[in-house]
């Protein structure tokens, strides 16, 4: 059984706002024989706005010292994040570890405050990079039992499962890798030209009236492109994309009911898990074009 | 007239990779890229030259780079590869260091009051006890309205359990720890200049 270290991130909490996005990982997990082992008493790694507030050092201590907890906890084991906003921070602290000498000795030192240390040398990868790299498209097809056949997906990537880092050396402008997942669970993968377009992230917190104007436009390309389904990695985008379906009805006119679903709520059905096991009870907006294939 | 360059100085030294905007040679790409244009006063390119200009008070009092949404387009798009989501993140906190920013600046007060608040007292971000404290953040009737506009969506994620009913969290085991850490890692920061 191939195990992973495992940083979950404070929106894959139980009761948290992609606890769908959790539940189905593990489950995926589950059937591919991949065991996650969560570090112990992990912290929150300052998201995409962590700057604002923790400047450089403070905010990347808190990526130092989860990957501290890991590497005391699991030795250099590939620590794997499902999060886009986590898995940047995290990459982004180790970079700058790796890369930069007075980074590395200035947040060791704020490490030892806690009785902690970190050498460096862990790799951080997203959930999709172990599917594509480690697990491989042959296995992700062989399998699926129950296809997707004639379910039209709109693939969602949005910005930081692509930027800056990118996955498995995919193009920024228009990566394929979540269409091919889509036409490995045996749906089809509408054109979609807002694929890498921003949702908003965050700054539909503070600023709505901003961000639901390009949530909208994600939405409306959707739909015109006649998808019945999004499918995203990310939990902001699948947050902003679904629950606030609702309040950009109310305040921008529109009549959008489409569910926005994670890639692994698609693999646990097509390789015929239960509608529990997917998490798909867990959908604000219910995944009804997906009932026909529970 | 000499120019003055005692700001952009500052910016190189002290501002979150602020010495890569001596690299920027205005092509504007990152303007062209971000989805927020439509609603900012100075594009990336304006605020890097503006910089070089001297313009202190126009540049670090901007409304402008609290909008980025981290989506990394300008970063990937830049033909001379400056980190530029990483330079507009930090001419913010630069701003917010220097206490120039509009204490009103709506991402200004989410992320510094609110977010950073919020994952500094447990260690993990509370999603309830966040909102709840964003929504509330100009008194009860304005919390309220807020409120009631979402409530279906709250009530809807209340019943597919991706909310928690109880807004108040437990700290982490080693939170004291972190807490040492954090002061250490700001005690730090004070002192960090940007290597050239």
């Amino acid at each position: 059984m191939k195990e992973y270290t495992f940083f979950p991130g404070c929106s894959s909490e139980h009761n948290a706002s992609a606890a769908n996005m959790e539940n189905s990982v593990q489950s995926m997990c589950r059937m591919l024989g991949i065991k996650l082992n969560e570090i112990d008493d992990w912290n929150c790694c300052s998201a995409s706005i962590g700057y604002a507030g923790g400047g450089q050092l403070p905010r990347m201590a808190l990526s130092a010292r989860n990957f501290a907890l890991a590497q005391k906890q699991r030795g250099n084991t590939d620590l794997v994040a499902t999060c886009a906003a986590c898995w940047l921070a995290m990459r982004e602290t180790n970079e700058r570890i790796e890369e930069e000498a007075h980074i590395k000795q200035n947040l060791n030192t704020a490490l030892a405050e806690a009785g902690l240390s970190y050498d460096g040398h862990i790799k951080t990868r997203h959930m999709v990079e172990v599917l594509i790299e480690d697990v491989g498209w042959d296995t992700l097809k062989s399998k699926v039992t129950k296809p997707l056949k004639g379910l039209k997906v709109a693939g969602y990537v949005g910005c930081q499962t692509n930027r800056p880092f990118g996955v498995c050396g995919d193009s920024f402008e228009n990566p394929q890798y979540l269409d091919r997942m889509i036409e490995a669970t045996g749906a089809t993968a509408v054109p979609f030209p807002m694929k890498v377009a921003c949702c908003g992230g965050a700054l539909m917190f503070s600023e709505p009236e901003k961000s639901c104007v390009l949530t909208k436009q994600i939405l409306q390309s959707a739909v015109d492109n006649g998808a019945e389904v999004i499918v995203t990695p990310c939990p902001v985008c699948q947050l902003n994309l679904e629950v606030y379906q609702g309040l950009i009805n109310k305040t921008l006119g529109t009549n959008f009911n489409i569910p926005v679903v994670y890639y692994s709520q698609l693999f646990v059905l097509a390789w015929g898990g239960k509608w529990e096991d997917a998490a798909l009870h867990q959908q604000v907006i219910p995944a009804e074009p997906l009932r026909r294939f529970a | 007239m000499a120019y003055d360059l005692t700001f952009a100085k500052d910016v190189y030294k002290k501002s979150e990779m602020g010495q890569w905007i001596k690299m920027c040679m205005q092509c504007g790409v990152c303007a062209g890229s971000c989805p927020l244009r439509a609603h900012w006063q100075h594009s990336p390119r304006q605020l890097f030259q503006m910089v070089r200009a001297g313009m202190r008070d126009e540049v670090l009092k901007s409304s402008d780079m609290w909008m980025c949404t981290s989506c990394y387009n300008c970063i990937v798009r830049c033909p001379r590869e400056l980190p530029i989501t990483h330079i507009i993140h930090g001419l913010a906190r630069y701003a917010e260091t220097e206490k120039m920013t509009d204490p009103q600046q709506p991402t200004r007060r989410f992320a510094v009051e609110v977010f950073w608040k919020n994952i500094t007292s447990t260690g993990r971000v509370g999603e309830a006890m966040l909102t709840m404290r964003l929504y509330f953040l100009d008194g009860l009737g304005a919390g309220i309205q807020r409120g009631l506009e979402m409530k279906d969506s709250a009530i809807g994620m209340l019943k597919t359990r991706r909310l928690n009913p109880i807004p108040f969290r437990g700290k982490l085991k080693g939170f004291d720890g972190m807490t040492k850490m954090l002061a250490k890692a700001a005690e730090l920061e004070a002192k960090l200049e940007n290597h050239a």
